[in-house]
């Protein structure tokens, strides 16, 4: 009894205090840039197909975040700008024009209906449709004492049926595709989708796989895309965050 | 058959061509723990059946070609039972059928097929749970056959997962799909792929590289433990122990986050070497950093320990004894955890272990919960004290390079490469055709032999004791499904 008080004591207070202004390590591999004179660049390099030089872009929805092309070429960096999320697939798409801070004024757009039906509490369905368990880890992570995301209403439930929405990681197999459309249906309307890494927004490395049914993606609208590979939590919590709150 | 040596390549004209029946006398004989059992396409409809025998510190090798007509055989499991998700593997993938399997169900594919155990009588009941889990977590079918409360038997069915790894990899290798195999187990992976390519192009990685690797590889076994310990006492509603070491194992995360970009390690290890190099400075702060991180895991793990409710709820829960474990073939932290001595770090050393003195150590294993509570907490004490000898003669290779350029792949090759991953062995085995390009690439992950373990675990268990059991194991679906 003593010895957990006494642990307790010495643990102190463990959250992050501002999860929406959070410092990240300058080592972390977010956003990209590209430069003047990337165009040289070797796009095979790329495993997943993301960098594309005519024209030149690179596809958050695809990029693993590697770092692959960066080491190659001086004229690509990644930033440690970490707030990825984007309610459009088309925005994941960078150019040469982007920069960070208008990417994340304009990223997602915040909808009125959304905010009033789930700004002040959004519980979420977390269906692993063959992700490698990198996505799952940070995912979990996101509840942890660090992150705490439970403060802000957002929490994982066990049902689909108390959920308001689902949040799908990996790449989509044969296999679990009826599971998640099924999953889908049990969620109550209004209900959101969310696709949480490249691997469930684009295949990733996995998308020339012929073990995959990506079906569900065509079939149901997607509410919000959240790149990474894994999904960082504070990228998770700040992509909801945007999306629900004003 | 053949002996060959750990990450080592030989050409595939040296391995012995059986009939099936000689090779299957011999692996009798032989009577030891299987690393890999598979197939590959022959050409002309013929089936060549690859087996690799664990005879530490060296591996056998031998080989048998099926003919077109040939389509069955008769199966090892009934004399060792080790085989039997083996020898389901290689019917399911290529539909040799070993006749007389006790119980042949499908691994990955075909789940509207597979066939449950039934249980009939007074009282008796199923429970069916996933592929969908209340947690976040990986896909999979559960189904325990129930007498009350108590589980007679747990069939797991997975598969959900399958992705169709080893084609990926056969057509398009590279660090990052290695990488994504198994998302938990990332350094693991990578260093199992890299040593794999390496030995094909011919390339000695630098001794700072494989340093790094090393001390990456303990980080990763490291990191997830400590997590593992935290869940262990969040399933058992200790949530002081939950919360404690689920901060401190984001510390050794975030370390891993400043040598390589990634929390998990993405991107650190290359064919060839590493990516990254480990500043003076930055090993200084993680030394810190580890040194804080051992003091919070001893601090929380003896509290948890001396706390009497929390023992009762992690002695003799979920216990496997050592003879089941040792003919299910347990492998890895699972199998060590039931008294299995099987440790591919010091089954098969390489130069370092000598050099830095790393050496085994003796843990008293019981086999349930409480034994792979306390197993973790050993090797996490070990990871560290490997990481700062690593670390420490790090200073000697400084003009080291990072990266190693090799020639091209080397033709018609047999390599084997056995990683210990923080769950077990991974192996990885890789042909190449007379193009020097892959022809064939097989991934055993220690899961593969483990998940029957955990279902020998929850027998005569309360039902409500299966997250505990599953938690303590933690095993890989994705690992397994491939």
């Amino acid at each position: 009894m003593f010895d957990t008080l006494k642990s307790r004591i010495y643990q102190g207070k463990q959250f992050i205090k501002d999860i929406q202004n959070a410092p990240m390590r300058d080592q972390f591999r977010g956003f990209p840039i590209l430069k003047e004179g990337a165009e040289v660049c070797d796009e095979n390099i790329c495993p997943t197909g993301a960098l594309k030089t005519n024209p030149l872009t690179i596809d958050m929805g695809k990029c693993t975040f590697c770092g692959a092309c960066e080491r190659a070429c001086n004229a690509i960096e990644f930033t440690n700008g970490y707030k990825l999320a984007s309610t459009d697939r088309e925005k994941l798409v960078v150019t040469p024009q982007s920069d960070y801070e208008n990417y994340v004024k304009s990223a997602v757009e915040v909808k009125k209906e959304i905010v009033k039906t789930f700004g002040h509490s959004l519980k979420l369905r977390q269906v692993s449709a063959a992700g490698c368990n990198g996505c799952e880890m940070e995912l979990n992570a996101c509840s942890n004492v660090n992150f705490d995301m439970g403060r802000y209403g957002i929490d994982f439930v066990a049902s689909p049926r108390h959920a308001d929405g689902i949040v799908i990681t990996g790449p989509i197999s044969k296999n679990m595709a009826y599971a998640l459309e099924n999953c889908y249906h049990s969620v109550p309307d209004p209900k959101l989708v969310i696709l949480c890494g490249a691997c469930s927004i684009s295949g990733g490395v996995f998308q020339n796989s012929t073990e995959l049914n990506r079906e569900f993606l065509e079939k149901y609208p997607i509410d919000l895309y959240i790149p990474g590979c894994p999904v960082h939590p504070l990228t998770f919590i700040n992509g909801i965050l945007s999306y629900i709150r004003k | 058959m053949l002996k060959i040596k750990n990450n080592s390549k030989v050409n595939l004209s040296d391995i012995p061509v059986l009939k099936i029946g000689e090779l299957r006398d011999e692996i009798i004989k032989e009577n030891k723990r299987p690393i890999g059992f598979f197939g590959k396409d022959w050409g002309e409809g013929r089936i060549r059946l690859f087996v690799i025998l664990e005879d530490a510190p060296e591996l056998l090798v031998s080989s048998a070609i099926f003919e077109a007509d040939e389509k069955s055989y008769e199966c090892i499991t009934n004399e060792i039972p080790s085989f039997h998700i083996y020898e389901r593997e290689f019917y399911e993938q290529f539909g040799i059928e070993p006749l007389h399997h006790p119980w042949l169900k499908p691994v990955r594919l075909n789940q509207d097929k597979y066939e449950f155990f039934e249980m009939k009588g007074e009282e008796v009941h199923q429970v069916a749970v996933g592929p969908i889990h209340a947690g976040v977590i990986e896909p999979g079918h559960f189904r325990f056959m129930c007498n009350g409360e108590t589980v007679y038997h747990l069939e797991i069915m997975l598969g959900y997962q399958h992705r169709g790894v080893e084609d990926l990899m056969v057509k398009n290798p590279s660090n990052q799909l290695a990488e994504s195999i198994c998302g938990d187990s990332v350094i693991a992976y990578n260093t199992a792929y890299s040593q794999m390519m390496e030995n094909l192009k011919n390339i000695q990685v630098s001794n700072k590289a494989q340093l790094i690797r090393k001390v990456c590889l303990e980080m990763e076994r490291a990191a997830i433990h400590i997590g593992d310990l935290g869940a262990i006492a969040g399933d058992i509603a200790y949530l002081m122990g939950a919360s404690v070491f689920g901060a401190t194992r984001t510390l050794v995360i975030n370390t891993m986050l400043e040598f390589c970009g990634s929390r998990f390690g993405r991107g650190m290890v290359t064919v060839g070497g590493v990516n990254y190099d480990l500043s003076d400075e930055k090993i200084e702060r993680a030394l810190k950093t580890f040194d804080k991180v051992e003091k919070d895991v001893e601090r929380m793990t003896n509290t948890m320990l001396k706390n009497s409710t929390v023992m009762s709820r992690l002695e003799k829960t979920g216990t496997v004894s050592e003879e089941r474990a040792k003919e299910a073939g347990l492998v890895g932290m699972a199998g060590r955890a039931c008294g299995i001595d099987v440790d591919s770090r010091f089954d098969f050393p390489d130069k370092w272990n000598e050099e830095l003195g790393i050496r085994k150590k003796a843990f008293k294993a019981s086999g349930d919960v409480n034994s792979r509570f306390k197993l973790r907490y050993k090797e996490i004490r070990e990871s560290f004290s490997i990481i700062r000898k690593c670390l420490a003669k790090l200073a000697d290779y400084k003009n080291d390079p990072l990266i190693t350029n090799g020639e091209d792949m080397a033709k018609d090759a047999f390599v084997v490469s056995i990683v210990e991953g923080w769950r077990g062995e991974i192996v990885h085995i890789a042909m190449t055709d007379n193009d020097g390009k892959l022809s064939r690439y097989k991934i055993k992950d220690p899961s593969f032999n483990n998940w029957y373990g955990l279902a020998l675990a929850v027998r005569n268990n309360g039902v409500s004791d299966f997250p505990l059991c599953n938690k303590s194991h933690n095993l890989s679906y994705c690992g397994n499904d491939l």
